[in-house]
């Protein structure tokens, strides 16, 4: 081949291009679901949740979460000094059985459900060595079970206790916001099974979703907001006592 | 550039002309550095053969992680099918429970996951047991908002089964919509 050393040095580059788009692939046939056109959160109305536990049992067997591990779990606070400094706080078993009967009592008692916080810039995809674990187009912090090593760097980052590791896979496992679902045009299943709309599935970028009235017009707020994690679930009327 | 001008000891080897006054060969004596080179651009291809097989194809498309693994999660089957289907068949129930209290219940968060169902009818959903259902929500609790209707069950009934006056898919107590109505409510009133 009669290539001198000007020709190849141009040909390397334009050589690099080329066997990226090789590596890339072909693109995908487009499905109806448009990535960016969605932006996803939720919205959580703590004046309206019960603490039935149906949501964390709708998660379990919706997810396949296995036992005495939690995608979703709800928080029963009882507040009872007035500097909401040292509130009693139960969950047991995540609530997927309830709560015991609370007798009346001095103080105040609300449920707390969570879930994995969609962060927009979360910490625990920054900290993945690996790329295993990501932000998608459409807002929705997911786990890529077969990149993942299993070594719990996330679990660790997540300010929210959100993540655990699989006890069976190995790998790290969270909330997917019921991505299977959400890009199917149905609802999560805690919010399918929420019967009070104590939860409500939001799409930020659909200027139509009753979220933006909502947020303009309530109390609401997102947990550990000091830590700038971008978490798009949202507490209306979260007391102060909630860390 | 300093060297090449200040004299002929320090020229450089690529300088076209130097202050000897001859035309230097530029590739004279450099066939070490050509091998060199070579073994690098082996190097260089051995390299992007290995990295093209064990990167996955999708991996960086929309960021540093494999955009495939997206469609693989989303690829999960769903549990619960969602009141959408099940008002395909059940609008009669649906429409019911949409008049009373019961308006913003699903379906699933009562009868529990169906896809199953709605996806073969000959799947039969179990049975459920209002007494255990019914107190999940409506069993009194200090814990829960002083506006949500809720009973202490055994004082509210003394061991009478819930659906002996209230039906489920129409709650209040007489409801004409819920007598003149056939719909098979689970454990409804006999």
């Amino acid at each position: 081949m009669n290539l001198n050393r000007r020709h190849f040095l141009i040909l390397m580059p334009a050589a690099a291009v080329a066997w990226k788009a090789v590596l890339a692939g072909t693109p995908e046939a487009a499905p109806n679901y448009k990535r960016t056109d969605h932006w996803w959160g939720m919205l959580i109305d703590i004046p309206k949740c019960i603490g039935c536990g149906n949501c964390v049992r709708a998660c379990a067997a919706e997810n396949d979460v296995p036992d005495g591990y939690f995608r979703t779990w709800v928080e029963r606070y009882h507040v009872t000094d007035e500097h909401m400094t040292s509130p009693e706080v139960i969950s047991p078993d995540g609530g997927k059985g309830g709560f015991p009967v609370a007798k009346e009592d001095q103080g105040k008692y609300f449920f707390v459900p969570k879930l994995c916080n969609q962060c927009a810039d979360s910490p625990c995809t920054q900290v993945c060595p690996v790329g295993a674990t990501f932000v998608t187009p459409d807002g929705v912090v997911l786990v890529d079970p077969k990149y993942c090593l299993g070594c719990a760097y996330c679990v660790q980052a997540c300010p929210y206790g959100c993540r655990y590791i699989h006890p069976d896979k190995k790998v790290a496992d969270k909330c997917s916001l019921c991505y299977h679902r959400i890009t199917q045009g149905l609802t999560t299943a805690c919010c399918e099974n929420c019967p009070t709309g104590a939860r409500q599935l939001v799409d930020l970028k659909n200027p139509n979703d009753p979220i933006h009235a909502f947020l303009k017009t309530h109390s609401v707020q997102i947990l550990k907001p000091q830590m700038a994690t971008g978490a798009k679930v949202y507490y209306n009327e979260l007391d102060g006592s909630v860390r | 550039m300093i060297w090449i001008t200040s004299g002929g000891a320090f020229a450089s080897p690529f300088a076209v002309s130097g202050s000897l006054g001859h035309r230097m060969n530029v590739f004279k004596d450099a066939g070490h550095l050509f091998r060199f080179a070579g073994l690098f651009v082996v190097a260089f291809v051995v390299f992007w053969a290995i990295r093209g097989y064990v990167v996955p194809k999708s991996f960086g498309r929309y960021g540093h992680y494999r955009a495939a693994a997206m469609d693989e999660i989303a690829a999960h089957p769903a549990r619960f099918a969602g009141h959408q289907a099940c008002e395909t068949c059940h609008s009669d129930v649906a429409d019911l429970k949409n008049k009373g209290k019961h308006e913003g219940v699903n379906c699933e968060a009562c009868h529990g996951p169906l896809a199953a169902h709605a996806a073969d009818p000959t799947v039969t959903p179990a049975k459920l047991d209002t007494a255990v259902l019914c107190v999940r929500c409506h069993g009194a609790s200090a814990a829960r908002p002083r506006n949500f209707p809720q009973v202490a069950a055994d004082e509210h009934s003394s061991g009478v089964p819930c659906q002996t006056c209230h039906q489920p898919h129409s709650p209040a107590i007489g409801d004409p919509n819920a007598v003149a109505s056939s719909a098979p409510a689970a454990g409804g009133a006999k």
